[in-house]
């Protein structure tokens, strides 16, 4: 019993030492944030709380019009997402049809094939649909997802049929079969891939660099690389501020909605 | 009959979305990158001719895609590894009956809903020569200032340890999913038979979390050849492409170059790789499938 309380102590001791390792540079950029410049290198308990350098962070650069074009561009893709991927998840969970199983081959292949390797040729797509510098340019790649479709897929299929069949025999068609019957019992998927989605592309980079080149499509992880490079001359604990400013939406969600997070990302991991 | 025809018709009007859509981000680019492979670059002056295999032969002749290429294999299994065995560490710690796990969890985890863009910003601070975290707690124990960002030996190390940052609570999430559904009783068992802690883990914990360590593995190695974008922040693949990796190096070839056959020749490089960490996922989980 002694041994193991030992034991147990420097389990303790440990593992919150890992936790204070693992949090300490996001902890650093909320003292540089809070703190006056001059202290942003001098831990002094007493340096006074400003918030100077958050208004400064959006004044350098235009933090408004990014948060605006993050949000439509995760928007247009969760929305569009779920359409497409619901339909096509519903003809290959409830239909046999002609090649259905190599086309269900030829979809997994983007779960190997991410947009992002294939930023040169999507590119050339882009500016000859004339989608270059658009927020649907920077959504449109990611909409037709496999993993959602074989998420989706995975859940429909697990649906009794029993459950189809009695919608059916009271005259639901094929499409109010889907909305009455599959949709509503696929809702901690939709939970679930959503939260993934939401996460994936509020935090998606390279993509958007390449397809963006005006203020007026920029989503805020761009904006935030120009306003954080070297050249432009911002100093610490402005860019501190800007960068705790632009991930304060999805992190403030993480905080209060721990368990959902976790257990989704969970989820859309092992199916 | 009837319903067989509609059934047809039904699955493909339903499918006819995604398809296009598929069919013109995913498979088309695929086929045009192949094909622009073999082709030269497009300028002004001069159209785009058929070369056959030139592009290949430059590739591998290139200095700065083979260093790519190396870099990404070191930078590969320096994430790897240990993100896998902190993810094991940390998820033991947060299954066990620790004080304040909730808050370790999300300690653990916060990481990974970071966009990589801010959490380079976050590290740059570390690095930073004089001011930097790393420089001033080197100067507690009398070490001199060292460029780390700026330096071809330590500059593929500060980008590896940036990498595991943000992936070990990912894993660990799965981990921490196996470990909930080891059954109970095995542990009540162990106990009784008086077996340490330690043993237990040896082997009843660790073999039970071998098939997830495998699928972890496996998307850990697909990240490793997908995941640049800090490179933006922190180093543009410098200095002197110490710590170029091969998509940041399409990136550049295509975007400051403006040299699209070249990229679209080194495009073709990284899918080849990827298919092949892919198949061996197929292979490996038709095995397990027959296990079961």
């Amino acid at each position: 019993m002694k041994d193991q309380i030992r034991i147990f102590s420097i389990e303790t001791i440990s593992s919150w030492f890992l936790g204070i390792i693992w949090i300490s540079p996001l902890l650093y950029a909320f003292w540089a944030a809070f703190h006056p410049q001059e202290y942003s290198t001098n831990f002094d308990l007493t340096a006074p709380i400003v918030l100077d350098n958050f208004i400064e962070a959006w004044s350098y650069a235009p933090f408004s019009r990014y948060f605006l074009n993050t949000f439509l561009i995760v928007t247009f893709i969760l929305l569009v997402q779920f359409v497409i991927c619901t339909l096509a998840a519903y003809a290959f969970a409830r239909f046999e049809f002609f090649g259905n199983k190599i086309l269900f081959y030829l979809i997994l292949i983007q779960l190997m094939v991410v947009p992002e390797v294939l930023i040169v040729e999507n590119y050339k797509i882009m500016s000859q649909l004339n989608l270059v510098d658009s927020i649907i340019g920077v959504g449109l790649p990611y909409v037709a997802s496999a993993f959602g479709i074989f998420l989706l897929r995975q859940t429909f299929k697990s649906v009794p049929k029993e459950l189809e069949e009695a919608a059916r025999v009271e005259g639901c068609k094929i499409f109010s079969i889907l909305m009455r019957v599959y949709v509503p019992l696929a809702k901690p998927t939709y939970l679930a891939y959503g939260l993934v989605s939401v996460s994936y592309h509020w935090n998606n980079f390279l993509w958007p660099l390449v397809i963006t080149n005006s203020v007026e499509t920029r989503p805020l992880t761009v904006g935030l690389a120009i306003f954080g490079a070297p050249e432009s001359g911002v100093n610490w604990s402005i860019i501190s501020a800007g960068t705790l400013l632009s991930v304060s939406p999805l992190l403030l969600g993480f905080i209060l909605f721990q368990r959902q997070f976790i257990q989704s990302f969970m989820y859309a991991g092992i199916k | 009959m009837n319903t067989k025809i509609s059934h047809h018709i039904y699955g493909w009007l339903l499918v006819m979305p995604a398809v296009i859509l598929m069919g013109t981000f995913t498979h088309l680019p695929s086929v045009t990158t192949l094909i622009s492979s073999f082709f030269s670059n497009e300028t002004k002056k001069r159209p785009s001719i058929f070369i056959g295999a030139e592009n290949y032969e430059y590739m591998f002749e290139d200095p700065v895609f083979v260093e790519a290429v190396m870099n990404n294999l070191w930078y590969s299994l320096g994430t790897i590894i240990p993100s896998i065995i902190l993810a094991i560490i940390m998820a033991l710690f947060v299954n066990s009956k620790l004080p304040g796990k909730t808050l370790l969890r999300m300690a653990y985890f916060t990481p990974t809903i970071l966009p990589m863009i801010a959490v380079s910003n976050l590290w740059l601070f570390f690095y930073t020569p004089d001011i930097g975290l790393l420089d001033q707690i080197g100067a507690l124990f009398g070490l001199e200032s060292h460029n780390w960002l700026g330096d071809t030996n330590t500059v593929l190390a500060c980008i590896i340890v940036i990498t595991i940052w943000k992936e070990a609570g990912f894993f660990m999430i799965f981990y921490l999913a196996a470990l909930q559904n080891i059954s109970p009783d095995l542990k009540e068992a162990a106990a009784l038979e008086g077996s340490s802690k330690l043993y237990f883990f040896r082997r009843i914990t660790f073999p039970l979390l071998m098939p997830i360590t495998l699928f972890i593995l496996i998307n850990a190695t697909l990240n490793s050849f997908k995941l640049v974008d800090h490179l933006f922040i922190l180093t543009k693949g410098g200095p002197n492409n110490a710590s170029n990796l091969i998509l940041y190096y399409i990136y550049e070839v295509a975007f400051s170059f403006f040299d699209f056959s070249y990229a679209a020749t080194i495009t073709i490089f990284l899918l080849v790789i990827l298919a092949i960490i892919s198949l061996a996922q197929f292979v490996f989980f038709d095995k397990r499938i027959h296990y079961r």
